[in-house]
């Protein structure tokens, strides 16, 4: 088990290289003179051949890139223009928010999309198959700000089931006291039952919406494997052998059929982590995808440049966690290893 | 349907005949077999022609604002009612059709050339060529495609061109994937070795033997990234990148009408965003229905 972990470790190990030189050259593509870009619009010549030798912008390219490395292992991103926080923090004390939207809208999908995607796969041609279909086909069509949007209109104008998409909890009340971040956690943490169903309620429409969009691929997938894993010739003798249905499906059937599944998810983070920044833009949600729209808005690049790195390396290592994952479902690829 | 499916092999060196009409024949078979597919096509054909002819076909002005005809709903003199300058929110969306459509087909035409190129280089030569090309397609898989795509616009300069450069660079890796696998496999075909005998430069059978070959399944693959390129862009703009107000653009209608949302005027936000849905799902299906055609096996 070490042995696979050192080596996946390894393997992600260009990923991060890449996605550092990636960063790096994004912001020395900037248009214009970088240093009048950092120095704000209304800086003097001065000003700007100051930032240009603080900035280290007047070495060679090697030179800066060297820098750059060395100030990100020290965990320095850089400085907001607009609010002069250093964005690393900015970017710490936001991601909680961000990652307990995303975990609770996979869970969510998971919740929906493997159970029907079971459903479809066992009973081909069935009503339940063809709406799968249906939810598959629309899912990726749907523009996940829009429906969004549509949940806003429906659960707070029209049904007012739902608060104001307005942040994390209400202005009202306090956030509980910091464990995690998470606010559903802490809340438990502190036994706090009002506080975890206020931002449970806050939680609830950002949530279902990124559910919504990842459902389809998760869908999809599940019947499509589970189809070939129920057609295979194990799932024959177990149902020979008099075992029952249950059993065959969920035992035999299902641990083989999570496989190709648990592949998919990278995939599916791709698009959470880049959806999860539109969602948080409809509803106001303070984490970091609002973070970096508000930079953009501002010019201010630090903080993007912040922003897509840690998603990067956000994402590689959550591909890390899916291949670790990947080996305990599938015992094959441990022996690989 | 005829059209779409004689297009691509048309610009290339003279295609087999029979091969061609088999493809016409089949197509027709499946259009026939395949409701779906048919209901998309026209779906097409009308997102076609909004983009051409919509600008000169709308009731009103896609940028007057008539201000004391601002936020009504949806009546009979505004089909889709009016936004918070009084602008005609039908009208809009129609023009807006164009310049979607125009960023979709420009993102996938690039990616296309950048892509398929190299995904063919890289299959067909190998050794260090593929290394290269395998190594920025992880490099860009390596990052969540649209906050790459954010990165990308913000860093170029917020305009549409460099939305369309966004896009195409986010889809690199599955046309580099995708074209290097299907040269790879024509690398050693008879054709091949027959060009190279009868005195072909190694350029002129990637560009003139294999490209021509692998091409209905690229097509296939620009069908299918088309509704991710527009769903791309429509977020960029959705964000506030690249279209700026006052353009008539899907996503940057949606932004527009988001604020309203919570206070019951829906149709400023609704309609963009379904025009932005349809064009999608169409694409989708249609994407799924040329794969039909051209590589019956993958049907899922």
């Amino acid at each position: 088990m070490l042995g696979m972990l050192t080596k996946r470790l390894m393997l992600a190990l260009p990923s991060l290289v890449g996605v550092v030189i990636v960063t790096f050259l994004l912001t020395r593509a900037l248009p214009g003179d970088p240093a009048a870009y950092f120095a704000g619009p209304a800086a003097t010549t001065e000003a700007v051949e100051q930032i240009r030798v603080k900035l280290g912008l007047d070495k060679p390219l090697i030179v800066q890139f060297g820098r750059y490395v060395s100030d990100l292992a020290r965990g320095d991103l850089g400085q907001s223009l607009t609010t002069g926080q250093p964005v690393a923090q900015e970017l710490r004390t936001r991601l909680p928010a961000s990652a307990e939207l995303t975990l609770l809208g996979l869970i969510v999908s998971m919740m929906i999309a493997v159970p029907l995607g079971i459903m479809a796969a066992t009973r081909p041609g069935s009503l339940i198959d063809h709406a799968c279909r249906v939810v598959t086909t629309a899912g990726v069509s749907l523009p996940v700000f829009f429906t969004g949007l549509i949940l806003v209109y429906v659960f707070y104008y029209l049904l007012g089931w739902a608060p104001a998409p307005l942040g994390r909890l209400d202005v009202f009340a306090n956030p509980p006291p910091t464990v995690t971040g998470f606010y559903l956690i802490d809340s438990l943490v502190a036994g706090d039952g009002e506080v975890f169903w206020a931002s449970l309620k806050q939680l609830f429409l950002p949530a279902l919406t990124l559910g919504i969009f990842s459902l389809a691929p998760i869908a999809r997938m599940t019947r499509a494997s589970m189809l070939a894993v129920l057609a295979s010739d194990f799932v024959r003798t177990a149902r020979a052998s008099g075992l029952s249905p249950y059993t065959v499906v969920v035992t035999y059937a299902f641990r083989n059929a999570m496989i190709p599944v648990v592949t998919t998810l990278g995939m599916v983070f791709s698009f959470l982590l880049g959806a999860n920044v539109l969602v948080e833009k409809v509803f106001a949600w303070p984490g970091i995808g609002s973070f970096a729209v508000e930079a953009l808005i501002a010019s201010d690049f630090a903080p993007l440049q912040g922003f897509v790195l840690t998603m990067a390396i956000l994402y590689v290592a959550l591909n890390l966690v899916i291949d670790i994952l990947y080996g305990l479902i599938d015992p094959r690829v441990r022996l690989d290893a | 349907m005829t059209d779409t499916t004689a297009a691509p092999s048309s610009p290339s060196a003279p295609p087999r005949p029979s091969g061609l009409a088999a493809l016409v024949r089949h197509g027709r078979y499946v259009i026939a077999e395949n409701k779906v597919t048919g209901f998309a096509f026209g779906l097409f054909i009308a997102i076609v022609l909004a983009a051409l002819i919509g600008p000169y076909v709308v009731p009103y002005d896609p940028l007057a604002s008539d201000t004391a005809a601002a936020l009504k709903g949806p009546s009979l003199a505004h089909w889709f009612g009016t936004d918070q300058l009084g602008r005609d929110v039908f009208s809009r969306v129609i023009v807006a059709t164009r310049l979607d459509f125009f960023i979709a087909i420009a993102s996938v035409a690039l990616v296309f050339l950048m892509g398929g190129l190299a995904g063919v280089a890289a299959g067909f030569f190998g050794g260090w060529t593929d290394r290269i090309v395998g190594r920025i397609a992880d490099t860009i898989m390596a990052f969540p495609l649209f906050v790459l795509a954010m990165g990308i616009v913000a860093a170029l300069g917020n305009t549409v061109e460099n939305i369309v450069i966004a896009t195409a660079i986010v889809n690199f890796p599955l046309y580099a994937r995708v074209a290097r696998a299907e040269a790879n496999v024509r690398r050693d075909a008879g054709f091949v070795l027959a060009a190279r005998l009868s005195g072909n430069s190694e350029a002129r059978i990637v560009l003139a033997h294999i490209l021509p070959n692998i091409m209905p399944i690229m097509i296939v693959q620009m069908s299918l990234t088309m509704g991710y390129a527009i769903l791309n862009a429509a977020g960029l703009s959705f964000i506030g990148l690249g279209v700026r107000p006052p353009t008539a653009e899907w996503g940057i209608m949606v932004a527009e009408g988001a604020a309203f949302m919570v206070s019951g005027e829906w149709w400023i936000a609704f309609f963009p965003g379904a025009a932005l849905m349809i064009a999608v799902f169409c694409f989708n299906l249609l994407g799924d229905g040329l794969r039909d055609i051209v590589d019956p096996q993958r049907r899922t």
